[in-house]
């Protein structure tokens, strides 16, 4: 990726970005519910309605929509989120204790993925339409159709409650709190993946390449390892990338059947509590993450493919 | 009737599962004749019991029959679903249509929000509008709308793309053909059928999206009988109602599972050229 591009690219999210913000921002403007109130029924007092229009004033929501935005925007960039509404505490300080837990919990989901999916659709591309090929895919159309929420009750009552190894609800840190919600994660998540990784060996061996490494003698195995691997990796990085925007929605349900404290809980009790700047910077630093680890998908292809490279 | 007999005989995968989606279809319907019970008569003096010959799944907190529930759950859940289809599938193709033939700023303005919505988390996104707007089912399916017509819109885009300089195409436009009786009669059925499989395939998820939205509180309300709902009213009775989750989770399965093999044979059906 030359600097050029990558130039381009960072206009490109940054105008997402924008076009996000504003759009959200719009839904939160046209929402049911008052902030004001909900920030008081919060410290659990309600006071009267000049009180109520005094706060409603202070923080700006009485200006048109337009400026408000301006307002919210600038600060943003600034770093600033502003105060969520229901806690009192800056969204950014809020957002920041949630993140680190759950891209652990992504990032422990995704590997475990990986360690499942690749071996599996190597083997049933490999083994293609024999028995193993068979079972591999039922279990995937199987794994597919399964809700992501039902899967965690289902391990949370087998693992916690008929077999006790686990104990319903963790207080502890660590390994214990996070293996259930990340198995739970990676299961719905390996079996799309083991089937594109299926696909996409079964197209590079297709390609001339392997029938002329096959001619001139070279093993299976040396075909499957040297060539057929290392040019099925560039489709295999780029779902990887997008597969992070589903884990990213999908770490909400998780969290919250697992009474996860990472920034997917936090989103839906904001959402229930009304409170919009939490939203608002909930969605613009979930786009941000997302785009970002694209973007580094994007460059790795430079590192991963010697053809990219070349053609510069 | 011959053909109707050689169709079945050439596809009988397919047909197989049409009928059991059917058979699906005319469960929900038929709701009222397939149970006794009343799905929202509460009757708190059952409330829990285990699966039993009067209550085939149980009873729920409020003693309400699970079976009955998850029976008229059906209802809820293909509407839905088949509903949030059939927006994006033609609000998405159509805006594909018109993006692809007419080019320029049309399509720029077009693509440019679809980019906008694809460069995004959609689930994310989806919890956020069904979140602010209110939840109910309604919103719920205004929400997955929002964020999954870009597909439908790209695909339809690169299909019109593809024949917009075709001869017989330039012909029309030669001849004076309106503008909509060119996409009537060219573009529109050329792009249907990659269409339709692909709406065909995106059943099956979109009932979970929706049935997870709902989990979460963002879709229906208590006490609509909801698989994703039931599912999470049930959650807190795990210990000693497991069954309050088995079976709206196996429901949810199950109809998944058929949706998604009718989508695949039917590619098969109409798709030739996949092999």
């Amino acid at each position: 990726m030359t600097g050029k591009q990558l130039g381009k690219r960072i206009v490109q999210i940054l105008i997402v970005l924008i076009g996000i913000s504003f759009f959200t921002f719009m839904l939160t403007y046209l929402a049911p519910g008052d902030p004001v109130r909900t920030m008081y029924a919060a410290s659990g007092t309600m006071p009267s309605e000049e009180v109520l229009q005094a706060a409603r004033e202070e923080l700006g929501l009485n200006d048109p929509i337009l400026v408000q935005y301006g307002h919210w925007l600038t600060n943003c960039l600034h770093g600033d989120f502003g105060k969520s509404y229901s806690t009192g505490k800056p969204v950014a300080e809020l957002l920041l204790a949630r993140l680190w837990p759950t891209l652990k919990l992504a990032l422990c989901a995704m590997v475990l993925m990986l360690i499942v999916s690749v071996p599996l659709g190597m083997l049933s591309a490999v083994y293609r339409n024999k028995p193993i090929d068979y079972i591999v895919r039922g279990f995937t159309f199987f794994g597919i159709s399964m809700p992501n929420f039902w899967v965690g009750l289902l391990l949370m009552y087998f693992i916690c409650i008929v077999l006790g190894w686990l104990p319903v609800v963790s207080t502890g840190i660590g390994l214990k709190k996070i293996i259930l919600p990340a198995v739970t994660l990676a299961f719905a998540m390996s079996s799309k993946y083991t089937r594109q990784v299926r696909t996409a060996v079964l197209e590079e061996m297709h390609q001339d390449y392997v029938t002329g490494a096959r001619a001139r003698g070279a093993s299976e195995r040396e075909i499957l390892w040297k060539q057929v691997f290392p040019n099925s990796l560039l489709p295999l990085i780029t779902m990887f990338g997008l597969s992070l925007g589903s884990l990213l929605g999908g770490t909400a349900v998780v969290e919250v059947i697992f009474s996860y404290q990472g920034l997917g809980n936090l989103a839906v009790s904001a959402i229930t509590s009304y409170d919009y700047n939490l939203i608002q910077g909930y969605v613009l630093w979930v786009a941000l993450i997302y785009m970002v680890v694209n973007l580094i998908v994007d460059i790795s292809y430079y590192w991963v493919d010697p053809r990219i490279r070349v053609k510069r | 009737m011959g053909k109707i007999k050689e169709f079945i005989r050439k596809n009988k995968q397919f047909t197989l599962f049409a009928i059991l989606a059917l058979g699906l279809i005319a469960v929900a319907i038929l709701a009222p004749v397939l149970t006794k019970y009343d799905p929202y008569q509460a009757n708190l003096g059952g409330a829990l019991q285990a699966p039993s010959a009067e209550h085939w799944f149980g009873t729920d907190k409020l003693g309400r029959d699970l079976f009955t529930r998850i029976i008229y759950g059906s209802r809820v859940s293909l509407a839905a679903s088949l509903t949030v289809v059939a927006i994006i599938f033609v609000g998405g193709s159509l805006l594909g249509v018109i993006a692809g033939y007419f080019g320029k700023a049309v399509d720029t303005v077009i693509m440019r929000l679809s980019d906008m919505m694809i460069s995004f988390p959609g689930m994310v996104l989806a919890i956020a509008v069904a979140g602010i707007l209110g939840a109910s089912i309604r919103n719920a399916i205004i929400a997955i709308a929002i964020v999954s017509w870009t597909k439908y819109a790209r695909m339809s885009r690169s299909l019109v793309l593809k024949i917009r300089h075709v001869d017989y195409v330039s012909a029309a436009v030669v001849t004076g053909s309106k503008v909509s009786y060119i996409l009537r009669k060219y573009m529109i059925p050329n792009i249907l059928p990659t269409m339709v499989i692909t709406a065909a395939t995106d059943i099956g998820g979109m009932m979970l999206e929706l049935a997870g939205l709902s989990f979460l509180g963002f879709g229906a309300q208590a006490p609509t009988p909801e698989w994703g709902l039931m599912l999470n009213e049930g959650r807190v009775f795990m210990q000693n109602a497991p069954w309050m989750m088995i079976f709206p989770g196996l429901a949810i399965f199950v109809t998944v599972v058929i949706f998604n093999l009718l989508g695949d044979s039917l590619r098969d059906v109409m798709d030739v050229r996949d092999e």
